[in-house]
């Protein structure tokens, strides 16, 4: 009888074995909809690295984020100004046609035009020229060291189906939805196999695929989970294979499960706090005809009231990363060398009775309350740190619609304390002094700075680092800058969130710091 | 009768308007639409771009006159994060929703009403009191917390129902049905007992009190002295007289379960209208806000209108009461 059952099982075992294409159908769920395949549309990271699938560009980043070729074999910089790509033979779209230079000059201009969403991927002024069928030269209008850093995600389109299919043009954000941004063509190792907004996304390997496949999946299925509870059910009873995010209080329990584990990581988002030192007077503050915030030692008096490890214990259950810099250090390889202002609460009141406010001041703080992990509990703790060294902290917590509203550009930065978060999309320390420390200017520079600190200095040396190509150069001027931000504490960093996925033990699945979910390497029992 | 039904009309194209207008004033409230359409690193001037070209900047009486001009024309627009027309989402969306109301609605009626009428005339059984605790729990709970228990019970604890989504379903025309497949009837067990437990509680206790209302009455005592039988007495004569007031809270509840059906389409990512409305409300969407509201207030003042014809034909006083007025 034994012997019968043994005999069974290595039959089975056998035919398993034999089996050529066993199903394995990789089912994810996200907490956020997947609207338009047209990746110039929306420059957000879930889409993004969904269409990072299906679509590639001349670059691609590997798993630890470092750039490697994709569509372009090889690159060199034959001139400081002028770029060329050797692109890589052979290679075919979805439907069938080559992939040419014609097509990386054709996705250029898209990605150029006024409707695009992914304009900053390509320098303005950069003209693209095709040299023959398989080169293309990029001449920028100066030296520009990070040409190319985010042309991971500058999907290449094909020109004749772009055209075949009225897709020439972007969707642009106000206007209705046209039918080819329900399909979906690239390069890539998948295809989409049909998609219906809000509800489900199927996507198939491609079997034509230039490169050698790293996975095994033969099925994808996306789904979107808006409620965090359901999602969570969902992956304990197996109806998913991988979820993204699992709440930070969920954290535990899924791990606990027999067949779930969380997978977690360093993010790169920054979240951190801006004080505004620009106005004469706060908007939101007891002390009048002044700004306390012009004064350094306010700033520092504040970063040094803050108790990080307490937020990093208690408030995201250790699943955060404290931070001294605006940037993760997986973006800067000099981070090492900053160390944030001690928490020090009795140096705190002795700098602001220095300043002048012995007893403290009152001042508004506003924060989204649906835009990073815990954000609302992060202020609150704020809040009740800060009312230790006698500053009386009122909170604003609203959604994140409104916050945006209110803090940024569209009401002219109607804040005067405020927590913010933010990913440098061209994982570059410039991205960052520009759009974070740069100085208000209302055309690009600053426009993310919500507390409005200006230091010129900071500022000369972020134009100098836009140009500077030797890398070793480049790194020291960016630790001037990022080390004038620290000193006199500009904007308070407070830590970087750290990434949650849920997934079934049968399935092994590369993170990214990037939060981009890449079927490239995943493979399922 | 004409003119009670044209002063009813009348009436509710007045109601629709105050809620269109109410709506639009409070969307200046719901915070910025643009930052929600764009990435990050759009520049300033784009943003302002695409603000001027959504008519974002005209003054609020310009773009709620352009809104009701629109949609008298049912026109409501695109929407701001999906980009395909409202029109079209919402006759996407609808199926789903009408049949998890449906659903709800029968599950609430078929259960509703035999409870009721047991409890009602076993009073002090132990059965009927055990009915009335439950209809207390559906009662006492919030919708969310149901839905998560059951999910918790029978998606992860059992794994026999699926916690999420509308399984498999076929198209018919421009219908999507759930049905007729074996997944999508599965799918539809959870939602619909999250739905209708409040109005399946309310059915029950309403025809409690109904039945203990009508039993007590001399027609009833008359039924006994006749000599009916126990059947004929409860489900002839009481039951029937009790339904007028059921069948009139019902059809009431029908709008009520289409219109809250959001709570219950977010905890089981139900691709219905609620879940579509709670989307742009986070994303300040505002034409399919607008439109769901509008769509809603139309659902209730189409019923009302009903229930109130009905009442005209069914009951003689108000007739006499709308001729004279």
């Amino acid at each position: 009888m034994k012997l019968r059952i043994m005999t069974l099982a290595a039959a089975l075992a056998a035919a398993a074995l034999a089996a050529p294409a066993e199903a394995k159908t990789f089912r994810y769920a996200f907490q956020g909809d997947l609207n338009a395949l047209d990746p110039y549309t929306l420059n957000e990271t879930f889409t993004l690295g969904a269409l990072g699938n299906v679509m590639e560009g001349l670059t691609k980043r590997d798993r630890d984020l470092k750039i490697i070729p994709g569509l372009a074999e090889r690159w060199e910089i034959a001139e400081p100004t002028r770029w060329r790509f050797y692109l890589r033979k052979g290679v075919k779209f979805h439907n069938g046609e080559d992939f040419t230079a014609d097509d990386v000059v054709f996705s250029a201009e898209r990605a150029l035009s006024p409707e695009s969403n992914i304009k900053s991927r390509i320098a303005a002024g950069t003209k693209v020229v095709k040299v023959d069928d398989h080169t293309v030269d990029f001449i920028t209008t100066g030296p520009n060291p990070i040409l190319h850093y985010e042309w991971d995600t500058w999907y290449i389109f094909s020109k004749k189906w772009s055209e075949d299919n009225g897709a020439t043009k972007v969707q642009t954000s106000s206007s209705q939805l046209s039918p080819f941004t329900l399909k979906a063509n690239g390069t890539g190792p998948f295809l989409v196999e049909s998609h219906q907004p809000g509800v489900k996304t199927v996507f198939k390997p491609n079997p034509k695929w230039w490169g050698k496949p790293e996975h095994n999946l033969t099925e994808i299925i996306f789904q979107t989970i808006k409620s965090d509870a359901t999602r969570v059910a969902a992956l304990l009873s197996g109806e998913i294979d991988m979820m993204d995010p699992v709440p930070v209080q969920d954290i535990a329990r899924v791990k606990a499960n027999a067949s779930t584990d969380v997978l977690t990581g360093p993010e790169l988002r920054t979240i951190f706090l801006n004080m505004d030192s620009l106005r004469d007077e706060l908007l939101y503050s007891d002390v009048k005809g002044k700004n306390p915030f012009k004064d350094a030692r306010v700033r520092k008096a504040f970063y040094q009231a803050i108790d990080m490890e307490a937020i990093h214990s208690r408030v995201m259950r250790g699943n955060s990363a404290n931070s001294a810099l605006l940037i993760s250090p997986l973006l800067f390889s000099r981070a090492a060398e900053f160390k944030r202002h001690a928490y020090d609460p009795d140096a705190a009141k002795k700098l602001l009775a220095e300043a002048g406010y012995p007893n403290g001041f009152g001042v508004e703080m506003d924060c989204p309350n649906d835009r990073y992990v815990n954000d609302e509990a992060v202020c609150q703790a704020v809040v009740a740190m800060l009312a230790r060294i006698g500053i009386k902290a009122k909170l604003n917590a609203m959604p994140k619609a409104k916050y945006f509203e209110k803090a940024g550009a569209t009401q002219k930065y109607d804040s005067s304390f405020n927590l913010l978060g933010w990913t440098p999309g061209s994982f570059d320390s410039h991205n960052v002094l520009l759009n974070l420390v740069g100085c208000r200017d209302g055309k690009g520079s600053g426009a993310f700075n919500y507390g409005g600190y200006c230091n010129k200095q900071v500022d000369d040396l972020a134009n100098k680092i836009l140009i500077e190509t030797d890398n070793t150069k480049r790194d020291d001027l960016i630790a001037q800058a990022f080390r004038i931000v620290h000193e006199e504490a500009g904007l308070i960093p407070l830590h970087q969130q750290a990434l949650a996925w849920g997934v079934s033990k049968k399935v092994k699945i590369v993170q990214r710091a990037d939060n981009q979910i890449l079927f490239y390497w995943a493979q399922k029992e | 009768m004409l003119a009670f039904t044209i002063r009813r009309i009348f009436e509710a194209a007045i109601v629709m308007l105050t809620v269109a207008l109410m709506a639009f004033v409070l969307f200046r409230f719901v915070g910025d639409p643009v930052n929600q359409m764009v990435g990050q690193d759009t520049t300033l001037a784009e943003r302002e771009e695409l603000r001027e070209r959504l008519g974002l900047n005209d003054p609020v009486i310009v773009q709620f006159g352009r809104f009701i001009w629109n949609a008298a024309r049912y026109d409501f627009g695109v929407s701001y994060q999906v980009k395909r027309p409202v029109t079209s989402l919402i006759a996407e969306r609808f199926p789903a929703t009408f049949e998890l109301a449906l659903t709800a609605a029968l599950f609430a009626v078929l259960l509703g009403i035999p409870m009721g009428v047991y409890t009602g005339i076993h009073r002090d059984s132990w059965l009927s009191k055990l009915f009335l605790s439950v209809s207390l729990i559906g009662i006492s709970l919030p919708t969310f917390l149901i839905g998560i228990l059951l999910i918790y019970v029978f998606a992860v604890q059992l794994g026999v129902l699926p916690s999420f989504g509308r399984g498999e379903v076929i198209r018919i025309g421009g219908w999507t049905t759930g049905f007729f497949t074996a997944s999508g009837l599965k799918a539809l067990i959870l939602p619909a007992i999250t739905l209708g437990l409040f109005q399946m509680t309310l059915v029950t206790r309403l025809v409690r009190s109904q039945m203990l209302e009508v039993l007590r009455t001399d027609y009833i005592k008359f039924a006994r002295a006749r000599g009916l039988s126990d059947r004929a007495v409860n489900f002839g004569h009481a039951l029937k007289n009790t339904l007028i007031p059921v069948i009139t809270i019902i059809g009431l509840q029908l709008g009520a379960i289409i219109a809250f059906a959001i709570i219950t389409e977010t905890v089981f990512q139900w691709p219905g209208m609620g879940l579509m409305f709670i989307q742009a409300v986070q994303n300040a969407d505002i034409p399919v806000m607008s439109a769901y509201l509008l769509l809603v207030a139309f659902l209730f003042v189409l019923i009302n209108l009903i229930v109130d014809l009905l009442y005209v034909w069914i009951d003689p006083r108000v007739r006499i009461y709308g001729r004279e007025a």
